[in-house]
């Protein structure tokens, strides 16, 4: 019997899930949403805003813009938003859940992943079109394949991937893994995999910058700090980071 | 029966029961004929009912024969054999799809010796997302059937070698027959969780329209952009297998092992 109680208890735990997170000692929580491709140069930045705001933690969550707008028209809790792409930050705007209006803080832009030492000797975009080479690119439904997609429509080439990839992190992948000869990645990603790919920029970019903007969130539990988090991102040091990063500015 | 074990029983149930509840409040109903439809999503659907049909067959070919050997050899260490044949349960099937990866990758062990000797190249082909859907699958139908073989014992099979049956001869005449319901729910379990696939599909084969990208998988890339498609197209996936599973029938499912 007392088995039984404990085996209630545990469902009835599983049916009311574990949310009560909140309620540490004394401490504010600033709950950053930002998109994964952010995670290094946000997760640097946190330590130099928590010890700027003493007491003030920083917790993110990263994961695919349309994700991130998903939870949040959910209900997800989150002070602070960061898009990969202008389009998700638009769906969160008609979805009611950002405060203001989004500021653009940073660029990115594509490139061409190859292994190190460029052995198939890829010097150009068209090149990728060239038959016998195993080219993997992002989905037109993510930004990066929409990136993709508008430098395919602008240069006139058209190419015929082997895979589309839900994210840029499975295109690098595959290039790491040496089953995809080339990807499109963008020029943050390949820089954080130096050394295990390298990359093969091409004019053409250009014509596909892709933009970041943040934005508060409306009714954020801690406005203010959002605020501050969101300038300090926008600032100086901010910038800094993003650049290190391989991201440009906006 | 004692009655306070309907709580739990309820609870669990709900658990399973109410999330597609959820899913079928939040749906626009009428919009879903017209979604499914499409072009890309019977792409999709046809297949994963074809990749996930030949990779039961795998299952069963390679499964069956696994399952008895696991069984009935008394070979030391057919302990360990048996916690690594379950290891695809286990493993994030992410995970599982790199393993493939490193395995039949061009840069694999196996991947490089058949690009180099044969052409043949496995990631990002149908053949890749059979793989992986097998991978995952097999040990399903291993382990509804060594089971069966356990607690059936091996009375029968012993009687007749006794009466002068050859090996082969009570493995057909004899420990199949003994097997098929147990097969029959093995197969259809294995078949469900093929077709339900996305992990190790996405990671070794990729996600290609008409070539690898399964229905999960343009579910996926469906939710990228549009939610309610998605939440259409998965609602397919599981009338599908409900359909399959009530159409199979298999009597173990509905609790007459033998």
């Amino acid at each position: 019997m007392k088995k039984l109680g404990a085996l209630i208890a545990a469902a009835a735990l599983l049916v009311a899930g574990c949310g009560s997170s909140s309620g540490g000692s004394g401490n504010t929580t600033l709950t950053v949403f930002a998109a994964a491709s952010l995670t290094e140069s946000f997760t640097a930045l946190k330590t130099a805003f928590e010890s700027a705001h003493p007491g003030t933690e920083v917790k993110f969550n990263f994961a695919g813009s349309s994700s991130l707008v998903q939870q949040m028209s959910n209900g997800a809790r989150a002070d602070v938003f960061a898009s990969a792409d202008q389009a998700n930050m638009d769906k969160a705007v008609q979805a009611g859940v950002i405060d203001g209006s989004p500021a653009l803080f940073a660029t990115n832009k594509l490139t061409i992943a190859v292994a190190p030492g460029n052995p198939k000797r890829i010097t150009s975009f068209a090149d990728l079109a060239e038959g016998g080479l195993t080219v993997v690119v992002c989905a037109p439904q993510v930004p990066c394949g929409s990136a993709t997609q508008k430098v395919e429509q602008k240069t006139g080439v058209t190419l015929k991937p082997a895979s589309e990839e839900q994210d840029v992190k499975q295109v690098l992948n595959k290039v790491q893994t040496g089953d995809a000869d080339a990807g499109l990645v963008y020029v943050t990603d390949a820089a954080g995999a130096a050394g295990k790919v390298a990359q093969v920029d091409f004019p053409e970019a250009a014509q596909a910058i892709n933009n970041y903007p943040i934005a508060v969130v409306k009714n954020a539990p801690q406005s203010d700090l959002a605020r501050q988090w969101v300038q300090f991102v926008l600032g100086a040091q901010g910038r800094a980071e993003l650049q290190k990063a391989g991201f440009g500015a906006p | 029966m004692p009655w306070v074990l309907w709580v739990p029983a309820a609870l669990a149930l709900a658990l399973v029961v109410l999330p597609v509840v959820g899913l079928l409040v939040r749906t626009d109903l009428r919009r879903v004929p017209g979604l499914i439809v499409s072009e890309a999503s019977l792409t999709a659907l046809r297949l994963s009912l074809e990749t996930a049909a030949v990779s039961t067959a795998a299952c069963i070919v390679l499964g069956v024969p696994l399952a008895v050997v696991l069984a009935r050899s008394a070979v030391p260490g057919i302990r360990v054999l048996r916690a690594v044949v379950l290891l695809p349960l286990v493993l994030p099937p992410v995970v599982g799809g790199l393993a493939l990866l490193y395995l039949l990758g061009r840069k694999g062990f196996l991947g490089y010796v058949l690009d180099v000797t044969a052409g043949v190249q496995v990631p990002f082909t149908t053949a890749a997302v059979v793989i992986a859907q097998t991978f995952v699958a097999m040990p399903f139908l291993v382990v509804s059937l060594e089971g069966a073989l356990r607690s059936g014992g091996d009375r029968y099979e012993q009687i007749a070698s006794t009466l002068g049956a050859r090996p082969w001869t009570v493995f057909r005449r004899v420990t199949l027959p003994l097997l098929l319901p147990a097969l029959g729910s093995g197969a259809v379990l294995s078949f469900a969780r093929a077709l339900g696939e996305f992990g190790a599909t996405i990671t070794f084969a990729g996600s290609l329209d008409g070539v690898t990208r399964t229905l999960p998988l343009a579910v996926y890339t469906q939710a990228e952009v549009d939610v309610d498609s998605a939440v259409a197209l998965a609602l397919l996936l599981i009338v599908v297998a409900i359909v399959v599973i009530a159409v199979a029938r298999p009597r173990a499912l509905e609790g007459n092992v033998r």
